[in-house]
């Protein structure tokens, strides 16, 4: 089933397809920047598919994974022009759900440190919404079309992303300002 | 954000015609730690801005500092009321990318484990839910009934809340002595006061107006909105992974899904009742089909070796050293894990880099999606009407907020 949803992708859509591998509910696909928007529709509408629901979505900070093992997590095709070692910083990671089909899969995209942006998915599921603007608290990365695009577990004033792998385990982070003290006396601000 | 500081200065503020209020974060009347900045026309809701958040922990970031068994602690404090739930989900996604194949006695001392948890966590939903209307005896007798089945899982598990019971391979400990005719017992004062709480609340003239009709959910926002459990079936889908996509021991039980039709708070507070009932068959079932035989898979490279062979032979020794200093060696790759919590799909991705400490660990909590839901379910209705739609959501800030 799943593998032959793989096939189908590949045969419908070869430029989106990075790499796949197809191990039961494990099955999982990398996705170009480019198509993701073309390739999430096709999977939530065409019968054959009927992803209708966006369960997650998340993302992996891969810059402190051992590049010889990415291969592993990054199913990559060889004649796609990259190799697993050199594969970029951050992945997105959505996993679908079909419940009418009784299936699932996970998509990828891969997503470079230098142009950390990703089409937004809010206008095809309400729950990208939400899970994109976790992804954008923890890791940064700018969801291009997300109507409101800003922090939801931290509060605003907070600096940095905590799950990139860089942010460490001990962060601190500022305090807020103090707010300016006024002298009664009606002469200028205290000592 | 910016809009809710303003208006935290002052508590509430005319604009034009319409009152901006602030709403939490410790509202009485809401169990659960968010703040909701509503803009009021009257009673009516013409705009809300929620801000969850207020219990974050950091548990994704925690996870990776320690080993895979280390994390499990931390997994008790995402949904607090059914701490087991999140035990078994998490190891099992660890079983799952190392391909471990667990005990069938394991597999049903988890179901029931879960089960039980269920039951908690259906229980507070009810209670805090009629506390929040106003009515203070079903509070009561849901939590009574709760305080029925907590001394069950402490016997089971040695905590009430901070369970940790599951180990990677297996469990903490078999069952302990005479635990069924314990459970036994114990249902049965759970069906009595479930009943109570029933005949309190299901037709009660105030309880049904204020339900009824009230946060009205469409079977396609809540597919869309990535709603699982209650408040996806409420809406009327049959989509239950317990039955659909059935893991541990839930493909030999008989059950029925408890699914609505309106989508409304009443549904969802018929559908927790009626899973509460469904939950306690179940526990039933699992306490007359118990297999026997061992609870941890026999490998010392997953499971602690018993004491007697750590004290008395060096292989022993040498396998809980090596567990216990340089964790479990968990095969590079990935995996994704669901189970049917107790407001909906929990589900574990895990990363690993091949060696005894987790890469990544992201959990998929329930209520966060249902979050995202909310402000469609309460604008344009009465400000009253957010307090039951609220509850029904159930929304656990451990779990939400991480």
């Amino acid at each position: 089933m799943h593998a032959s949803l793989i096939e189908i992708l590949r045969a419908e859509k070869p430029s989106a397809i990075l790499g796949s591998h197809g191990l039961g509910d494990e099955s999982t696909l990398i996705v170009t920047r480019d198509h993701l928007l073309d390739v999430m529709q096709w999977l939530r509408d065409d019968p054959r598919a009927r992803m209708e629901v966006l369960i997650d979505v998340t993302a992996v900070d891969y810059s402190e994974y051992p590049a010889h093992l990415r291969q592993a997590v990054s199913p990559i095709d060889e004649d796609s022009g990259n190799s697993a070692a050199e594969l970029p910083r951050y992945e997105v990671v959505y996993h679908l759900l079909s419940m009418s089909r009784g299936h699932r899969l996970r998509i990828k995209v891969l997503v470079t440190e230098q142009d950390p942006h990703v089409p937004s998915l809010c206008d095809l599921w309400i729950s990208a919404n939400y899970g994109e603007r976790e992804t954008f608290d923890m890791y940064g990365l700018q969801f291009d079309g997300h109507p409101e695009l800003k922090r939801v577990l931290l509060y605003e004033e907070f600096e940095g992303h905590p799950l990139r792998k860089d942010y460490p385990q001990r962060g601190y982070q500022p305090l807020m300002p103090m707010p300016e003290l006024v002298n009664y006396e009606g002469n200028d601000t205290a000592h | 954000m910016t809009a809710s500081i303003h208006a935290l200065k002052q508590t509430a503020e005319r604009v034009g015609d319409d009152m901006i209020i602030n709403m939490g974060p410790s509202h009485p009347a809401t169990h659960g730690t968010v703040k909701f900045v509503l803009t009021l026309d009257g009673e009516t809701i013409r705009d809300m801005d929620i801000t969850i958040g207020y219990l974050h922990r950091g548990f994704e970031k925690m996870a990776e500092a320690g080993t895979w068994q280390q994390v499990l602690p931390y997994t008790d404090r995402l949904n607090y009321v059914s701490p087991l739930i999140n035990n078994v989900g998490y190891v099992g996604a660890v079983e799952k990318l190392w391909g471990i194949e667990i005990t069938p006695r394991c597999k049903y001392i988890r179901t029931l484990a879960c089960e039980i948890s269920r039951i908690t966590d259906h229980l507070t939903s009810l209670g805090a839910g009629a506390l929040e209307l106003g009515g203070f005896a079903p509070f009561l007798f849901g939590v009574q009934a709760r305080e029925v089945l907590y001394p069950i899982v402490e016997e089971l598990t040695g905590a009430r809340l901070t369970t940790s019971y599951t180990r990677i391979g297996g469990l903490r400990h078999d069952l302990p002595e005479g635990f069924g005719e314990l459970v036994e017992s114990g249902l049965c004062k759970v069906e009595d006061l479930c009943t109570k709480v029933d005949q309190l609340l299901t037709r009660n003239r105030i309880f049904y107006d204020r339900m009824i009709g009230t946060g009205v959910l469409s079977q396609k926002d809540a597919i869309s909105s990535g709603c699982t459990g209650i408040m996806l079936r409420c809406t009327g889908v049959d989509w239950d992974l317990r039955k659909h996509q059935p893991y541990l021991a839930y493909d030999e039980l008989d059950f029925d899904v408890i699914v609505g039709q309106a989508g409304d708070n009443y549904d969802r507070y018929l559908c927790r009742m009626e899973e509460v009932r469904q939950s306690i068959k179940m526990i039933r079932q699992l306490l007359k089909q118990m297999p026997g035989g061992p609870v941890n898979v026999k490998d010392w490279n997953v499971v602690l070796p018993p004491k007697h062979d750590v004290y008395n032979s060096i292989e022993g020794m040498i396998a809980h050293f090596k567990l216990v200093t340089d964790g479990h060696q968990v095969p590079a790759g990935e995996a994704y894990y669901p189970i049917e919590g107790g407001n909906g799909e929990v589900g574990f991705y895990i990363v690993s880099q091949g060696n005894g400490r987790p890469y990544r660990i992201h959990v998929r909590p329930p209520c966060f999606y249902a979050m995202g839901i909310l402000k469609k379910l309460c604008v344009n209705h009465m400000l009253a009407d957010i307090i039951p739609t609220f509850d029904t959501l159930n929304m656990i800030g451990g779990e939400v907020d991480r």
